[in-house]
């Protein structure tokens, strides 16, 4: 094998490994991207328990009830992470490929 | 009186709408980590924060209609509503392929500053007087110098720094909305006048 050839197989090689690790951090951070969001809503309702009225129902109208923003946060992260990432990381690694 | 009674308090919607923006964020920040050919390959998620915005703007009008304190948030919410309506209208026009330039964008950077806009001439009190002051003129500073983001997708469209910054807008702006209190202190300063203050 010619040294010119062995030099553009190297360099090829590393490109595709420079890519892989790419597409690797992005597949990561699209994944952790729900469960940052969900845990973000369970730090808050730990921080401040009085956001949350279900946890203190009692003398709480219907709307007092529903407005539950930790819980919120918690919910869009598990969607997003369910219904959005998942495929998505799918087509990463299908484009990828 | 009967409407006033069954009516969610103003906090609440704002907590809602901040549930819809924050929404909108990870659709944008998803779509800048995986670049727009990924984000293409199914044609239901070209549609996602499009048609999420188009519905923000959609819901924007009951909140016009059911939550007059004033004239003035009656004209603040309703050009709101328009405006996303507008901006969500045009983006589903370009991914449908109806519209073709990318100076559509400028229709988000024009939402973005009308947003801005009439957060801080609907804010009546100074930053200090409570916590809803303070966030309406947060909120209102931080959409007017977001429209930059857009403005300079409309001129590169692929522009990370401008894509990164406009799905950054979204987070901070759902922050600021989730922090509202009808009535509350903000860094130790409330008004005689600001009602009774919650935590």
């Amino acid at each position: 094998m010619s040294a010119d050839i062995a030099h553009e197989l190297h360099g090829e090689r590393e490109r595709e490994r420079v890519a892989t690790a790419t597409t690797s951090a992005r597949v990561r951070i699209v994944l952790a991207m729900g469960p940052a969001t969900a845990a973000a809503g369970v730090v808050w309702a730990v921080v401040q328990p009085w956001r949350l009225t279900l946890l203190h129902p009692h003398g709480q109208g219907f709307w007092w009830l529903v407005a539950e923003p930790p819980l919120y946060l918690v919910l869009v992260g598990v969607l997003f992470r369910v219904l959005i990432a998942r495929a998505l990381v799918r087509d990463m690694e299908d484009a990828g490929r | 009186m009967i409407v006033a009674g069954i009516e969610p308090e103003a906090e609440m919607v704002h907590w809602w709408f901040a549930t819809g923006i924050l929404v909108l964020g990870l659709l944008f920040l998803a779509e800048t980590i995986v670049g727009p050919e990924v984000w293409a390959r199914r044609p239901w998620r070209r549609y996602l924060w499009p048609g999420t915005m188009f519905l923000l703007g959609l819901l924007l009008w009951p909140v016009m209609a059911l939550y007059t304190n004033s004239m003035i948030h009656m004209v603040a919410h309703g050009s709101w509503a328009q405006v996303l309506m507008l901006s969500g209208g045009a983006e589903l026009g370009v991914v449908r392929g109806k519209l073709h330039s990318q100076y559509w964008r400028l229709t988000s950077a024009g939402a973005l500053l009308v947003s801005g806009t009439a957060f801080l001439v609907h804010e009546q009190n100074g930053w200090f007087f409570a916590r809803a002051a303070f966030l309406h003129h947060a909120l209102g500073w931080t959409l007017i110098l977001a429209a930059v983001f857009p403005l300079v997708q409309a001129i590169r469209p692929r522009s990370i720094v401008a894509a990164s910054g406009f799905a950054m807008t979204f987070f901070v702006v759902a922050v600021l909305l989730y922090c509202d209190r009808d009535s509350a202190a903000i860094l130790g300063h409330f008004s005689q006048f600001a009602g009774v203050p919650h935590r």
